[in-house]
Order: C-alpha cells, then sequence, then structure tokens
C-alpha cells in the first residue's frame, strides 16, 4: 500500500518533469506560467476532494479561503512603512526581521512586511477563519451547508471589491517576488519561471503524498466510515464533528496557501478570485475528477485550469465550467473517470415507440 | 457494583411514550437479554444507552459513571460498543478495513500523524491491523479480510459488524436483534459465538426477538411491553411469568 502510494508521487513527479521538456523543447515554454498557475489552482480542488469526498461535505467558499490567503500577503507586501520609520512598533517589527525594504519604481525605497511573515499571517487568519466557520455551519448538511459556505464566499467577495485598500475593483498589484533563500524565488518574471514551476508542482506533489497518507490511516478511515455510515462511525467512537472540522480546516488552509504563493507567482491579485464563480469553479473540477478520487481531480484540474488560463474557453470561461458541473451530476456523478458510458449513450438516444405509451 | 445500571429511563416521542420509568442492571461478565413485542421500546431503548438519543428522564451509570445524554463516541471510549438492528456497514471499505474503523477507540494517531505517516504511526497501523484480523480469524471471517463489505452475504455482514464491535474490546456488548434475517443454522452458529464472546470475558446486553436465542443463552431477561418493564428475571421465571405469556401468546 505505501509503496504503490510512493510509486505513484513518483510517476506524477515524473510527468512533471515531461511536461517541463515537452513544453521546452516544442517552443513552448511560456507554457510553464499557465501550468505554474495551475499547480496552485491544483492545491485547491485537492483539498476541496478531500472535503468533498471523503469528509461528504460540500464547500462553496473555497475562493473566499483563496481570497483571504492572497489578499492578505498582497496587502501586508505592498503596504509601506517607509513613512512610519520613527516609530517603535515598526522599529520593533525591523528588528525582528519581519520587514523587507525594496527600490520602487521611482528610485524611492519601499518597507513592507517580508513574504514569510506575511505568509504566515495569512495562512494563520485562513484557519482561524475556517474554525469560526467551521464550528457552526459544520452542523449543517446538503443544501445547507452549500448556502453556508456560499454565503460565506459572498461576503469575502464583497468586502474585497468594496475596500479601498484591498484596491477594490482594481486589486492590489506590484506585490514582489517571494525570496525563499539560495537565489530561489517564487514569482519575479521570466528567468524564474523554471524554477517556479516546480516549486508549484513540488508542492502539489507533497500535499498529494500527505493527502494520500492521510485517506490510508486511522483519521482517514474515520473519515471514510462517517461517509459510509455516520451513526456506525460515531458508535465506533468516531468524533465525526472534529474530524469534519479538520478536514474542512485543512481544505480551507490549503487555498489560502495557494492564494497566498499564487499571489507572489502573479505580482498581485484581483477581486476575481475572490468570486463565487470561482468556488463553483472548484466544485466542478472535483465533479469531474470525481469525489473522492485524489487523482482524478489532479488530471481533471491540470487540464480544465490550463485549457482555462490558455484561453481556450474564451469569454464563456464562467459558463463552461457550469456547464461542466450540470452535465456531471447529470451523467457521471462519480466524476468522468468512472464514467458509465453506454448508460449515458442509452439516455441520450431517442426512445422508440415504447408499448403503451402516449399518442 | 453492577456494569451497567438503569434507573428510571423514560423518552416520550410527541405523544408516544416509547420507553417509560424502566430499571434494570448488568452484571459484570453476564448475558442479559431485552425481549418484548415490536414497537415495546427496545431499539429505543439501545439508543439511549448508546448515546444516540438523549433521554427525558433517568440516568445511566456504566462503570459508575454517568453517560445519559453524553454523545455516542464518547459511550463508546468508555468500552461500550453496539451492533445495529440494520446492518450499519461501511459498504465501499473492505471487511477489514471495517474491522479497522471498530479498533478507533484502542489507537490515538491523529490527522496530522497520519498525514505525516511517522514511524509511530506506522506501527500503530500494523497493531490496529493485527488486532482487526485476530478478530476476524475469532469469528472465523478472516478469509473475507479482502472482500468490499458491501459484497458480502447478509449472514457475512452479521458476522463482520459484529467483528467490528468486538475490536473495539469493549467491556458491555450491544447487540440489537443480531439474529434479524438469519436462518435457523446461523442463528445457532450465532448462539454459540455469543457464548464464546462471553468467555472472553465480555459482558452481553442482547435485544432480541427470537425468544428460543435469548432463552437458551442469557442468564437474565428483561421484557418490555409498551416501554414498559413487566418482567426482569432469570429465563425459565420469565417464561413461566403470566404477564409475559399474555403478552406474548396474546393469552
Amino acid at each position: 500500500m505505501r509503496g504503490s502510494r510512493h510509486l505513484q508521487v513518483g510517476l506524477f513527479a515524473a510527468a512533471v518533469v515531461a511536461a517541463q521538456l515537452v513544453a521546452q523543447a516544442s517552443g513552448k515554454g511560456f507554457f510553464l506560467t499557465q501550468l505554474t498557475m495551475t499547480a496552485y489552482y491544483t492545491l485547491v480542488v485537492l483539498g476541496l476532494s478531500l472535503l468533498m469526498g471523503y469528509a461528504g461535505q460540500i464547500s462553496l467558499g473555497q475562493a473566499g479561503f483563496f481570497a483571504i490567503g492572497g489578499y492578505t500577503s498582497a496587502a501586508l507586501t505592498t503596504l509601506d512603512l517607509s513613512g512610519q520609520r520613527g516609530q517603535a512598533w515598526v522599529a520593533a517589527l525591523a528588528r525582528a526581521r519581519l520587514l523587507l525594504a525594496r527600490p520602487d519604481l521611482y528610485g524611492g525605497e519601499v518597507l513592507s512586511v517580508q513574504p514569510w511573515a506575511a505568509f504566515g499571517l495569512a495562512v494563520l487568519l485562513g484557519a482561524v477563519v475556517a474554525v469560526s466557520l467551521g464550528v457552526p455551519v459544520l452542523r449543517l448538511k446538503g443544501h445547507y451547508l452549500a448556502m453556508a459556505t456560499l454565503a460565506f464566499g459572498t461576503i469575502v467577495s464583497s468586502v474585497v471589491v468594496g475596500t479601498q485598500r484591498l484596491g477594490a475593483a482594481d486589486g492590489i498589484s506590484g506585490v514582489p517576488p517571494f525570496e525563499l533563500g539560495a537565489g530561489i524565488r517564487i514569482g519575479g518574471g521570466g528567468a524564474h519561471r523554471l524554477q517556479s514551476y516546480y516549486l508549484a508542482w513540488g508542492l502539489v506533489a507533497l500535499a498529494m503524498l500527505l493527502l494520500l497518507n492521510l485517506i490510508h490511516s486511522r483519521a482517514g478511515r474515520a473519515l471514510g466510515a462517517i461517509h459510509g455510515a455516520e451513526d456506525a462511525a460515531r458508535a465506533m467512537g468516531v468524533d465525526t464533528a472534529r474530524l469534519k472540522l479538520q478536514t474542512f480546516v485543512l481544505a480551507a488552509v490549503m487555498a489560502t496557501v495557494a492564494g497566498s504563493l499564487l499571489t507572489h507567482y502573479n505580482g498581485g491579485i484581483g477581486p476575481s478570485e475572490a468570486s463565487v464563480m470561482k468556488s463553483v469553479r472548484y466544485v466542478a473540477i472535483v465533479a469531474v475528477g470525481g469525489m473522492g478520487s485524489l487523482w482524478g481531480t489532479l488530471s481533471a484540474s491540470a487540464v480544465l485550469n490550463f485549457l482555462s488560463l490558455r484561453g481556450y474557453f474564451g469569454s464563456y470561461d464562467d459558463a463552461v465550467f457550469g456547464g461542466i458541473l450540470v452535465l456531471v451530476m447529470l451523467f457521471a456523478p462519480a466524476g468522468i473517470l468512472q464514467a458509465d458510458l453506454r448508460g449515458i449513450l442509452r439516455q441520450l438516444a431517442p426512445r422508440r415507440g415504447a408499448p403503451g405509451g402516449e399518442g | 457494583m453492577a456494569l451497567l445500571e438503569v434507573r428510571g429511563l423514560g423518552k416520550r416521542f410527541g405523544g408516544v411514550q416509547a420507553v417509560k420509568d424502566v430499571s434494570f442492571r448488568v452484571e459484570r461478565g453476564t448475558v442479559k437479554a431485552v425481549i418484548g413485542p415490536n414497537g415495546a421500546g427496545k431499539t429505543t431503548l439501545f439508543d439511549l444507552l448508546s448515546g444516540f438519543r438523549a433521554p427525558d428522564t433517568g440516568t445511566v451509570r456504566f462503570k459508575e459513571t454517568r453517560i445519559e445524554g453524553r454523545p455516542p463516541h464518547q459511550i463508546a471510549a468508555l468500552g461500550l460498543s453496539r451492533t445495529f438492528q440494520n446492518i450499519k456497514l461501511f459498504g465501499h471499505m473492505t471487511a477489514l478495513e471495517n474491522v479497522m474503523v471498530g479498533r478507533h477507540v484502542r489507537s490515538r494517531s491523529g490527522f496530522v500523524a497520519g498525514m505525516l505517516d511517522l514511524p509511530a504511526t506506522r506501527r500503530e497501523e500494523r497493531d490496529i491491523e493485527a488486532a482487526a484480523l485476530e478478530v476476524m480469524d475469532f469469528l472465523g471471517v478472516a478469509r473475507l479480510a479482502r472482500a468490499p463489505a458491501g459484497s458480502l452475504s447478509y449472514g457475512q455482514q452479521r458476522a463482520v459488524e459484529l467483528a467490528r464491535a468486538l475490536a473495539a474490546e469493549p467491556e458491555l456488548l450491544l447487540l440489537d436483534e443480531p439474529a434479524a434475517g438469519l436462518n435457523m443454522r446461523e442463528t445457532a452458529d450465532l448462539a454459540r459465538v455469543i457464548g464464546r464472546i462471553r468467555g472472553r470475558g465480555v459482558t452481553v446486553l442482547i435485544v432480541e426477538h427470537d425468544m428460543s436465542l435469548v432463552m437458551g443463552i442469557s442468564d437474565e431477561v428483561v421484557v418490555l411491553c409498551f416501554g414498559e418493564k413487566i418482567a426482569d428475571a432469570d429465563p425459565r421465571s420469565v417464561q413461566q411469568d403470566p404477564d409475559v405469556v399474555r403478552v406474548y401468546l396474546g393469552e
């Protein structure tokens, strides 16, 4: 079991390398930019896949958590404290190495929060919001849970659009790259495209390994038990409320991490990232991949996000994902990979002269 | 002190008093049965004992701890395990995985430890699997370990569910109509198995419809009728109790 898990992740790593080599060799090196962005969106949907497929909980608020990550990082790392240099708290932050001085476009100096510190704060904020939202909301089931998380997403979205400090409709730009040390950074244009690509997909591989470990562990079995027969799980001593909350927080943190890092990679974030349509898109991708199938979710995410980011869906982008969700729910509720193709054809085929039919 | 002591337990659903002022004790190491006609309140009683419902009145003491109204997972952790009348297996998991979930209260690796797959977690995982297989072997279903639970026959599912409950090493095992849907041979097997479970030092409280099964294996029998206790004695006395005869045979 464990060996096959490592083998799977190894094969996946090989596919990541192969994709990079093919893109470079065919002169499409610029594809790596969209592929890197795809990796971060994949983190979001992997967390959601665990939540939907294993804990049996739906969330239409993942874009909200993504936005919490992205906007926290963007706001803190573009904040200019150089005017407050004299203040004691700024000096204290500087001494704690939480601040970063860098030149601005016009030769002046900007003093803002270190990406590391902003990232840590973003993840903490995402987790705190997830816990305080999850405790009341996870008592709900089905439609009610979907509506409550949808409401959360809507709140985040309207706060983002309505707040001047967060750039309102324009979003925040000029977010610095995330320096990881030893010359490695997330973001920062073409020269760092290759390492950003590998960092992003490396993170996906790591997340995959951790999630696969989880679903084959005691906690993962308990999650499966909740999904299979919740009463029996409780009778066997599984604290279902706690486990659902832990999964919800994990999915939220993964979205927050993705939001923060992708914002550094892109150098900014806009309010469309917080929109409810983004949350619907994440749910659609999980549905295509098959709820509870992590590899299916990963494949669906890689393909659909890449096509979307390359602009293949044009101005119908959101409509495509909405349509995909409807089609999957109608014809392949277990995901495309488990689709019963003959059943679908039978359903689509015109029904001929059923005995006893009308007319 | 009795392992389980129920005092004045009552539960009402709207206009129906499902359980009314029921008191009894289950002594350690015994097999006790709760019988009664349909609608006597047997399953409600089990739900009150295992935490799936909170009683309106009365107390439940398990190992001298008050457990009424506590959530099921806490009661399970104290050493009380149960099966369900309409078998509740995790259909998409294998029989072995089902039984491994039964070890939940006897193991501790958490969410994060599971993700990190630490050496201690792996060791525990091996222990969980070994203990689960041991119980399956004890009940004669070890050969079904790798089969998806949903694919098993009815009788096999009953056995796997029993293995799951037993894997928790409970001090008190609640069996909710374990003979329902079994044929005569399977019922006879079940009677022997319950005897062997008792031999492991597990106290058993069994709700059952099948009088012949209950009379053969129980030390004491409680009879419920419309939510009230009408008898509580050894099987022979209960069978001769005029009230019980009236309820069961309708005079």
